[in-house]
């Protein structure tokens, strides 16, 4: 019964690592392949984690499986926020096709400084900053 | 087919070929944003390899590689965005 649940288990797990290593591999933009990482590829591995624990059922195996699962699922978003952010910054073109750049226009190029529209959030040192904003 | 059947010749070669893909991205990728996220997912399907082949041989104790895996996994992709980032800031 247990060897059942393992094989669904770690089938759903490999499929999910498959997807996303073609979708590395077919996406036409970085920040596409970002979210592909994020998504697919940790929920793969999560799901092959939990086979194991399924498969060994002791307290000391499980409770390594589970925080390994808690560790990937930290660590994945955080991880990719940071390169999606060096991308944007690095000038990494967007894909043609992607509509909306809620960001273009409102990061200072060389401080790295979010700003607003109203311009409210805004300390005033940057200000005169204004005239070579990320076009 | 016992289970141990099936993961070895079944699921291995499945992960294996990804492996193959995310590394020919780690090879080509345009930018080099492209090649760390490629670094990421490798780590991160190394980790899910090790797990499938702990059970094959009935060795639990893999899992502290794969514990370790993801702690470099982590600490290698912020250190490269932080390089990456402070490179392209002029102040």
């Amino acid at each position: 019964m247990s060897s059942i649940i393992i094989v669904i288990l770690v089938t759903l797990g490999t499929l999910f690592v498959l997807l996303s290593a073609i979708g590395l591999v077919r996406m036409p933009d970085t920040y596409l392949r970002i979210s592909v990482n994020t998504k697919a590829a940790t929920l793969g591995v999560g799901l092959i984690l939990v086979g194991t624990a399924v498969f060994f059922n002791d307290l000391s195996t499980t409770s390594r499986s589970l925080v390994i699962i808690l560790f990937v699922f930290l660590t994945a978003p955080v991880s990719a926020h940071l390169i999606g952010r060096a991308a944007y910054f690095m000038g990494v073109k967007m894909w043609k096709g992607s509509l909306i750049d809620d960001l273009e226009g409102k990061y200072q190029k060389n401080t790295h400084v979010l700003k607003s529209d109203s311009g409210d959030g805004d300390s005033p040192d940057h200000s005169k900053d204004e005239d070579d904003i990320v076009k | 087919m016992t289970l141990i059947d099936y993961l070895y010749y079944i699921i291995l070669p499945i992960l294996a070929l990804s492996v193959l893909l995310i590394f020919y991205r780690f090879l080509k990728g345009p930018s080099i944003a492209d090649k760390i996220i490629a670094l990421d997912v490798l780590i991160t399907t190394g980790i899910g390899i090790i797990g499938v082949y702990s059970i094959i041989n009935g060795v639990s104790t893999f899992l502290d590689t794969a514990m370790i895996l993801a702690l470099i996994a982590f600490l290698s992709t912020v250190a490269f965005s932080y390089y990456l980032e402070k490179r392209n800031r002029k102040k």
